[in-house]
């Protein structure tokens, strides 16, 4: 009775819908910290998706114009990160904390009167006949567009970091500022591009929550998914495919655990609660503890301020 | 920083030469409220604004009020409350259970400021009361039509920590789910948040793919009935605090309303005519701080009269939710043939009642 009576085919089509959120926030974090950019203000740019997508979503009673305007929201707030940072050379951690800070405010402030209000619904993509197959149907098949949309970007991104010249482009900036700003390259430009990204792809994770995945708004929403797109990234030691997997990890325990519960399992509450943090530290441990600093791979510009004076 | 000791002793003193003379009447009352969660939350925070804002209608100009959003429960709750007592407030209401330890900390220091704090029990000064409301009476009624209305005689709890407030309503939904219906079976998930939309989804759809089709949460968001909504009426469940009628009239078939604003305009005024006393306040649906929520038209008539009969039974005081015969879940008898369930024992209530599967969390 260790697992109960639980459906794998249920948990696994769950664990991905759960996971979309901190899939997308963290894959656009991989792309700033890649270049150097180390922006702490996740949360607060999920959760300005969150309201923004709601808010054009009502308003036009389009869910895709949602995500659209959840993303465009997350952006707007970045800019003003990246305006801090690459051109007033603040402090990235103090202020990458203040714009999570500012976004939690400004969200509660936009999202006055927009509570109790039903969103347009997202529905699954019409797969026909696919989707009644067994086993494949509700895991591959069952989903929303931003289901697979999330996944295209994570191999694109994938595939832009590892074989085009921009993603070298990237990591030249982030590994070494002032080697790439010898070579020519827009070191401050190219962080800017890269925060707006990652200011998008966090907004359009806000705009998953607030549309499909609670689908209504309160206040807060987003209770913490920034925090662990974050400690994703560092997880996946910045390599995109381990960040749909400690994201699927993550996503896929802590379903897990509700499912336990609620099929009545034997093991305490209180290691199931704890399980999805525990297995993040504990692969955190086994990684870093490998080949050393290499292994964790981190970008050897990460929150530096650049200058081209300096 | 020697400076600011000073004005704060300051401050401290003339708020204590003030509160000292008007003990009798005062001609202003700053009321200040602390809360778990936004008030924007939907549900419980919601609630308790809602009461704040009857006292300020109630009062107008004699009253100031005062709050603060999202306050952790822990250090930063103390840090908030002597903040609010420094800065003037004369009743501070702590609306989470978990400021417990710090509302009696912080009610130490400042002898006279009145401090109310929701469903606690610990009264360690003479300034400090307690206040909660009978919500197991509510669950009553709930479990009632769960147990009338699930087909797959499967019904769910979400629920938040396991302090005796969650298992007393747990009991009673189960206890009354069981009686009209004897092959209900009851899954419990413990979410360990107050406040987590996602969170609280993904626990509704958990229990939703268990098989279950009627859930009742206990904690604070929209969220669980948001993912009822999704399965186009097959999963029915229940608001929660707040009457959460935008789910109406399915899933949400009918809710529990915590109505704070009479309590607390009560103790206001008591503050303001000089009558305030220490109180250890717990009234149900028949003193109004518990409302039942529209039943509605989704609920078959019959269903509907049988969960308003024990409503109004409740009210009446005919009849007490935890009434015998009712053993723990061990077997071991707790309440005798027709003996009422002392409020000493719901109060620092921590086990299941026979029928219930799985252990509480410690």
């Amino acid at each position: 009775m260790l697992f109960g009576t639980i459906d794998p085919v249920t948990l696994v089509a769950a664990l991905i819908v759960a996971s979309v959120p901190i899939l997308l926030a963290a894959t656009g974090e991989l792309v700033v910290e890649k270049a150097g950019v180390l922006n702490l203000g996740v949360e607060g740019m999920m959760i300005t998706g969150a309201i923004g997508g709601f808010i054009i979503a009502v308003a036009t009673g389009s869910p895709a114009m949602g995500f659209l305007g959840g993303a465009i929201a997350g952006a707007l707030l970045s800019l003003i990160f990246a305006f801090l940072t690459q051109f007033l050379l603040t402090n990235q951690v103090a202020t990458g904390l203040a714009l999570t800070l500012f976004g939690l405010g400004l969200s509660s402030l936009l999202g006055q009167g927009y509570n109790g209000i039903k969103p347009p619904a997202t529905h699954p993509l019409p797969f026909g006949p696919l989707a009644d197959l067994p086993v494949l149907g509700p895991i591959l098949f069952g989903h929303d567009l931003l289901v697979y949309l999330s996944v295209a970007l994570v191999a694109g991104t994938a595939w832009v970091m590892g074989r085009t010249r921009l993603g070298l482009i990237i990591r030249a900036v982030g590994e070494n500022h002032d080697a790439a700003h010898s070579l020519g390259y827009k070191v401050v430009r190219v962080r800017v591009l890269c925060i707006l990204f990652g200011g998008a792809m966090a907004g359009l994770g806000g705009a998953y929550l607030s549309l499909v995945r609670v689908p209504q708004w309160t206040d807060g929403i987003t209770a913490g998914a920034g925090w662990i797109a974050l400690a994703i990234v560092v997880f996946a030691s910045w390599r995109p495919w381990r960040v749909l997997l400690g994201a699927w990890l993550f996503g896929g325990i802590s379903v897990l655990q509700l499912n336990l519960q609620a099929a009545g399992s034997a093991i305490p509450v209180e290691y199931l609660s704890m399980s999805p943090y525990l297995v993040t530290i504990l692969v955190l441990v086994v990684m870093s503890s490998g080949r050393g600093r290499a292994a964790v791979n981190a970008p050897a510009s990460l929150g530096q301020g650049f200058h081209a004076s300096q | 920083m020697k400076r600011r000791h000073l004005l704060a002793s300051a401050a401290a003193g003339l708020a204590l030469a003030f509160a000292g003379a008007a003990q009798a009447q005062m001609d202003k009352v700053k009321a200040c409220f602390v809360y778990v969660g936004p008030i924007g939350d939907g549900g419980w925070t919601y609630q308790h604004h809602q009461g704040a804002l009857d006292v300020q209608k109630a009062f107008g100009d004699k009253v100031e009020i005062a709050w603060q959003e999202s306050v952790p429960e822990g250090a930063d709750a103390e840090r908030v409350m002597t903040q609010m007592a420094l800065s003037g407030c004369n009743i501070i209401f702590a609306t989470s259970f978990g400021y417990m330890d710090a509302v009696n900390a912080v009610a130490a220091k400042f002898p006279n400021v009145k401090f109310e704090h929701a469903t606690g029990f610990k009264r360690e000064h003479p300034n400090v009361s307690t206040y909660n409301a009978r919500f197991y009476e509510g669950r009553a009624v709930q479990g009632t039509i769960a147990g009338r209305m699930t087909k797959t005689n499967k019904i769910g709890y979400i629920a938040s920590y396991p302090i005796p407030e969650v298992i007393m309503g747990i009991n009673s939904y189960f206890l009354h789910a069981r009686k009209v219906n004897p092959d209900v079976e009851l899954s419990v998930v413990w979410a360990f948040t107050w406040f987590d939309p996602a969170k609280e989804a993904d626990a509704a759809r958990a229990l939703i793919d268990q098989g279950v089709d009627v859930i009742a949460s206990h904690t604070d968001s929209t969220a669980p009935l948001a993912e009822a909504a999704k399965t186009g009426g097959k999963v029915i469940g229940f608001g929660q605090a707040s009457d959460m009628a935008e789910y109406k009239p399915t899933p949400r078939v009918s809710s529990i309303i915590d109505n704070w604003g009479p309590y607390y305009v009560k103790r206001v005024g008591a503050l303001l005519d000089g009558t305030y006393e220490q109180a250890d306040a717990w009234e149900g649906i028949a003193g109004g701080e518990v409302l039942i929520g529209e039943i509605t038209e989704a609920v078959p008539p019959e269903v509907k009269a049988e969960a308003e009969a024990m409503r109004d039974a409740i009210a009446a005081g005919t009849y007490h939710p935890f009434t015998g015969p009712i053993n723990k879940q061990d077997g071991t008898p707790w309440l005798a043939e027709g003996e009422v369930a002392p409020d000493g024992d719901l109060l620092g209530m921590d086990f299941y009642i026979e029928g219930i599967k799985g252990e509480i969390p410690r």
